[in-house]
């Protein structure tokens, strides 16, 4: 469903910004970069020793073209620095630390300094303006709050347009219900995942998210999802549903952001440049190729970064936008490199599989991938409750739909096993969607 | 002369059957008979019990998925060909059995089989018609 408003046309944050024109905004980002180069070499020994291997001094860098002269920097880098060694600013001009966990070894410690956050809070403005929320907005914050930048730089953003916000934070479902109930809640920030279980619980529970609620928007992010995912839940809810990205690296949310059109998402190009590389050799593709996003932080003051490899995966969409921002849009983030996996040679993203679930009637809204050699993919699926109506014949045909479906996206045949409802766990974070058992 | 069955659908998971029948026990509902279907992936536990609505409820709230569906209960000649007859005569009617379990008491010198035909009241009359006895509700609990 689509109920765009026609009141958010032209609703700009920054309008001067957000609509520049192409030369000026290069121009713009030429600066920034000198001056993020300048800061980096002088301030993080790390990269001034990266610079020094590569042979190259701050002052080579003469158009946007020389970026990629520059080596990356990874997610690995920043561990190895963890806890001060990628600050470019002394610890008196910190203001806040977040950390972003990995699955291994230590986190990434991120710095933000008051200008950083200024300015991360002035993005999340940008992407609330131009797509309805302001003054008067009730906004119901459902990310979990602490070190994970989600739900704060939302908190923050929010807070300058004006928007009431309800910090509520994940989990505590039948409390977060209340809450939209009793405060007429318009808007919520929320993971894919935790939104399609509040709405399977509403339901349970015998609320009509459409009728019942004052909801008109939501915005997804933390986790990549599909395109079916976001229609089913704003069928579900009635709303308008807009995708955003953003990294904790480079401020957290807020980095790339659908405005109105839902068709792809504006990337801030006065803060961060970007490219798309082959995530295999490095090599810089054109416009419109599929590849690994790589950002460099224009305005961090507190860490900037070099080239950073997101793991990403998604591709520029060149085109004008109808809305007029001139900052060019990523499509939505198709996966992570690292989530990528491989069976009987084939790469296989979990949001392919994700999107034949969410077309099959009968399946719930729960699913896992579990990979127990390289020939074969287990695919669990929870049924739904309605479906069960204690004839075998209808589960296997239900099986072997599924089974055919997703070989006809993947080419591999992946198992099937059908699950009671509820029996995965319920995700109010990230949701672990693939649960790798092989050995090498 | 249609019996309530439970179907509880249950996913491959070790201890899961267990898991059923214990929250039957703690409810106090007696078991009459059941049967198994299951593939590699999953499975679906059939019952019969006396109080039906009350196990559905049970093992709802203990996160079950149930459905509660309609069966019959024949009582067949405990003889070679006893059962052959009862079944050759839905076959004679065009009815399709969709599966079939036993009854581990006997209602005097009869067998019971816990049928369930696609069209169970088609099934129902079939049966009647061609003089084989049926047991009501009531009857089965007693068994």
């Amino acid at each position: 469903m689509s109920r765009t408003d026609p009141l958010i046309e032209g609703a700009f944050w920054q309008r001067q910004n957000e609509v520049i024109e192409r030369t000026f905004l290069e121009a713009e980002q030429l600066h920034h970069l000198k001056e993020t180069l300048d800061s980096v070499y002088s301030n993080v020994p790390f990269y001034k020793s990266r610079f020094e291997k590569a042979g190259l001094i701050p002052g080579d860098i003469r158009s946007l073209g020389d970026l990629r002269r520059l080596p990356f920097t990874t997610s690995d880098d920043l561990r190895a620095a963890y806890p001060f060694g990628m600050l470019a600013v002394s610890k008196e001009d910190v203001v806040r630390l977040h950390t972003s966990s990995g699955t291994t070894g230590k986190p990434k410690a991120i710095f933000f300094s008051r200008q950083d956050i200024e300015n991360s809070s002035d993005l999340i403005a940008r992407c609330l303006v131009m797509t309805g929320t302001g003054r008067g907005d009730i906004l119901q914050n459902m990310m979990t709050y602490g070190m994970f930048t989600g739900a704060l730089v939302m908190h923050y953003g929010a807070e300058k347009v004006g928007a009431l916000v309800i910090p509520a934070g994940p989990g505590n479902s039948d409390r977060q219900i209340s809450f939209m109930q009793d405060f007429g809640v318009t808007a919520f920030h929320i993971t894919p995942s935790y939104a399609l279980y509040i709405s399977s619980l509403m339901q349970e529970r015998g609320i009509d998210p459409g009728k019942d609620l004052s909801l008109k928007r939501a915005y997804l992010g933390a986790e990549p999802y599909t395109e079916e995912t976001r229609r089913k839940i704003e069928y579900i809810f009635g709303i308008d549903v807009y995708n955003c990205y953003g990294l904790t690296e480079m401020n957290g949310p807020g980095v790339a952001f659908e405005c109105m059109h839902k068709n792809g998402m504006h990337l801030w190009e006065d803060h961060f440049l970007m490219e798309i590389i082959n995530p295999d050799t490095g090599e810089v593709l054109e416009d419109g190729e599929k590849g690994e996003l790589v950002l460099t932080s224009l305005r961090r003051e507190a860490m900037p970064l070099i080239r950073y490899r997101t793991r990403d995966i998604t591709r520029i969409m060149p085109d004008n936008c109808e809305c007029g921002r001139t900052h060019r849009r990523i499509s939505r983030i198709l996966g992570r490199s690292d989530d990528m996996f491989i069976a009987r040679g084939v790469n296989i993203f979990p949001q392919q599989i994700e999107q034949v679930l969410m077309g099959i009637k009968g399946v719930a809204q729960n699913y896992q991938i579990v990979l127990e050699s390289f020939d074969d993919i287990t695919v669990r699926a929870e049924i739904s409750k309605d479906l069960f109506d204690g004839n075998i014949e209808h589960l296997l045909d239900l099986q072997t739909e599924i089974a055919d479906k997703i070989r006809a996206e993947i080419i591999v045949k992946p198992k099937v096993e059908l699950l009671e409802p509820g029996a995965l766990p319920v995700s109010e974070g990230k949701a672990k969607r693939v649960i790798d058992n092989r050995t090498m | 002369m249609k019996l309530k069955q439970i179907s509880v659908f249950l996913e491959n998971r070790k201890g899961r059957l267990a898991e059923a029948l214990e929250t039957l026990a703690q409810a106090k509902i007696n078991i009459r008979t059941l049967s198994i279907a299951d593939t590699s992936e999953f499975g679906i536990l059939r019952l019969i019990v006396p109080d039906p609505d009350k196990a559905k409820k049970v093992l709802e709230k203990a996160n079950f998925t149930v459905k509660e569906n309609s069966v019959i209960a024949v009582m067949v000649d405990d003889r070679p060909g006893g059962l052959a007859a009862s079944l050759r005569v839905l076959s004679d009617a065009n009815i399709n059995v969709e599966y079939l379990y036993a009854f581990v008491e006997k209602s005097g010198e009869k067998a019971v089989v816990i049928l369930r035909t696609e069209d169970v009241d088609a099934g129902i009359k079939a049966l009647k018609t061609a003089g084989i006895g049926l047991l009501k509700a009531e009857q089965v609990y007693k068994l």
